[in-house]
């Protein structure tokens, strides 16, 4: 392991991935305030996702990593959006 | 039969002296087989705690009425069982003792990735344990909902669930710990040589396990704690009175808990299909197909959970779908059972304990997966769903799959775990008395079951009776064979004798090591140069 090169992350793209995250934190929060129906619900698990993305990709080094991580991860995810997508499977035809 | 190797003396992991000594030492170790060994004994004195709980739960079905115990305590008492048998036996299993103590040795390794973290889900098991036991005697009582927690009983009773949920929730935790160790450990730790198509076929069924634990114990985890803010908060997530679905718990539930059938199932086939080739002397028949079945078993059980479901009011569409699904997983699973019967197919059979705790296994594994058709088939589930019926399967799966699977993999690997040899004829004896007990105490509830008898009741009526009776008294045949299993074990565990390291002339790494096996495993690290079944 020891022969691998590690990527350092600048302390300024921390910062500037924390401040991304704050801000649709508070995003996540004003747009409760705005009746889109059902739609608020995909807007919120919208920006979830885009925050879960940025973890990934910066806190966790994804994007900085061997490309195999990148492709067991989509894999995972795959499986997850495949789960969520059988259960709304019922409810479509309830 | 290798004798015991001489060449420089090595401690064994049993009288090895690090920083701490005695009970301490064992404590805080981070070497593989005492965590394994660990694991071993907290989950013998849970699973020995459950035996005694159903003991006393057949005792009170021998006879319409009440016998020894009313309705709330059998509500309590079946909703331990499958706590305890579930959270604290099935799931770590076999992989948490025999994965933790011969994974990294059938690989060739050291230890595992992280050995702080193995030892870190021993005590998280440990704690969620005592939270989980906890809750019998904090709060209103023990919760009587049933080990699945189905809401909106759970969200009503005034039983103390949320220790209950939340020491399950903490032994999630620990799971997907072991799981992710595991997983890292396979990639990563392998000995020269040993590609992917070269590792044992237990560490490929731990390596699906793992992917399971890391994937789907998170989802029930979530599920529990909505649980628990329902309870707490008033959140309508499952209620209908405040806005919930209660078929959305099912649904999170069972997404976690169908593929948690195949965390138990998985490895106990893995060790199946390392006994069978050694007692065959023969090598794997479809070593690329028991792999594939392995990998195929994990994922398309993913995709089945709603066969639990099939009376809840799901749509219909999603019951032909998932019932479609469901026959599905039925073929990687005979596939394994093909390939076992191939490998004995003109093997030189020698028969001992192991082996034939191996066949057995076979035997009552076939008799829950045929039952389990008769589940996962929409009609007949309909009549038999919520019956004793159920309750025979998924004992026949589980405790038939997992349990023979966990006292097999123990008669075989006890040797070198222990650099003890056990009698073999009081082994075959307990075996024989235990596997009628087995078959008479659940084989009944399957005709109790289709003659309408519903599960889950501490009474019941008379026309039930006799088979309640037949039921109840294997339990005492099976309690007995357990007994005589148990202290053949304890004996040989005592005694002193001659050391061999390879007693059954087995070809996997473990047996090229001394018995017991020295701290890190091997004197050398090995390269390997051919597959793991090479006779």
């Amino acid at each position: 392991m020891s022969d691998e090169k590690h990527h350092i992350s600048s302390y300024l793209s921390h910062i500037m991935v924390l401040m991304g995250l704050i801000v649709l934190t508070v995003i996540t929060v004003l747009i409760t305030s705005v009746e889109m129906g059902p739609y608020n619900t995909a807007a919120a698990m919208l920006i979830a996702s885009i925050k879960g993305a940025i973890v990934l990709l910066y806190f966790m080094h994804l994007r900085f990593d061997n490309k195999i991580y990148g492709v067991m991860v989509a894999i995972v995810i795959a499986i997850f959006a495949a789960v969520i997508v059988v259960t709304f499977f019922d409810y479509l035809y309830r | 039969m290798a004798e015991h190797t001489e060449t420089k003396y090595l401690p064994n992991y049993l009288e090895y002296q690090g920083k701490h000594k005695g009970l301490l030492g064992w404590l805080t170790t981070t070497d593989h087989k005492r965590i394994g060994l660990l694991y071993f004994y907290s989950m013998m004195t849970f699973f020995l705690a459950g035996v005694v709980m159903g003991l006393l739960m057949k005792f009170e079905l021998i006879s319409p009425g009440e016998q020894i115990m009313g309705a709330q305590t059998y509500n309590g008492l079946f909703t331990l069982h499958g706590l305890t048998m579930i959270f604290l036996f099935v799931i770590p299993g076999v992989a948490a003792v025999y994965g933790n103590f011969f994974l990294p040795i059938l690989i060739g390794a050291k230890d595992v990735s992280f050995p702080r973290l193995n030892l870190m889900s021993w005590y998280l098991y440990i704690l969620g344990a005592i939270v989980v036991l906890s809750s019998q005697f904090m709060g209103d009582g023990p919760p009587d909902t049933g080990w699945t927690f189905y809401a909106p009983y759970s969200l009503k009773t005034q039983t103390n669930v949320v220790a209950a949920v939340t020491g399950a929730f903490i032994l999630g935790f620990s799971s997907i710990l072991t799981g992710l160790n595991f997983v890292v450990t396979m990639h990563r730790l392998r000995a020269p040589g040993m590609g992917w198509l070269r590792m044992p076929l237990f560490a490929w069924s731990l390596y699906g396990t793992g992917w399971i634990q890391l994937l789907a114990t998170p989802i029930v985890g979530i599920t529990f704690l909505m649980v628990i803010a329902e309870r707490l908060l008033g959140i309508g997530f499952f209620d209908p009175a405040i806005g919930g679905d209660p078929i959305l718990y099912q649904h999170l539930f069972w997404i976690y808990s169908h593929p948690a059938v195949y965390i138990m199932i998985l490895p106990a086939m893995g060790a199946i299909t390392e006994i069978i080739p050694t007692f065959a002397r023969k090598t794997i028949f479809g070593y690329t197909a028991i792999v594939i079945s392995s990998m195929a078993i994990a994922f398309v059980g993913y995709f089945v959970w709603g066969h639990h479901m099939f009376t809840s009011g799901m749509s219909s569409t999603s019951r032909w779908v998932f019932s479609l699904l469901t026959f599905l997983v039925a073929i990687p699973s005979a596939i394994k059972v093909f390939n076992w019967t191939a490998t004995l197919y003109k093997g030189s059979i020698n028969i001992q304990p192991p082996f034939l705790w191996a066949i057995s296994f076979i035997f009552v594994f076939m008799i829950g997966g045929f039952s389990g058709l008769v589940l996962g088939s929409l009609a007949t589930d309909i009549h038999t769903h919520d019956t004793a019926f159920v309750v025979a399967h998924f004992h026949y799966i589980v405790f038939g799959g997992t349990g023979f699977a966990f006292f097999g993999a123990l008669h075989y690997w006890f040797p070198k775990m222990f650099a003890r040899v056990y009698n073999t004829k009081v082994a075959n004896i307990g075996l024989l008395i235990f596997f009628i007990g087995f078959n008479m105490l659940y084989f009944p509830m399957f005709y109790l079951g289709l003659i309408g008898m519903p599960r889950r009741y501490y009474d019941y009526l008379p026309m039930f009776h006799n088979a309640n009776i037949l039921s109840t008294v294997g339990s005492w045949i099976l309690a007995i064979g357990l007994i005589i299993i148990i202290v053949n074990l304890f004996r040989a565990r005592k005694a002193t004798g001659k050391i061999v390291d390879d007693p059954w002339d087995g070809k996997t790494l473990e047996w090229t090591t001394s018995s017991p096996p020295i701290v890190e495993n091997f004197e050398e690290i090995p390269v390997v140069d051919h597959g793991p079944y090479e006779y």
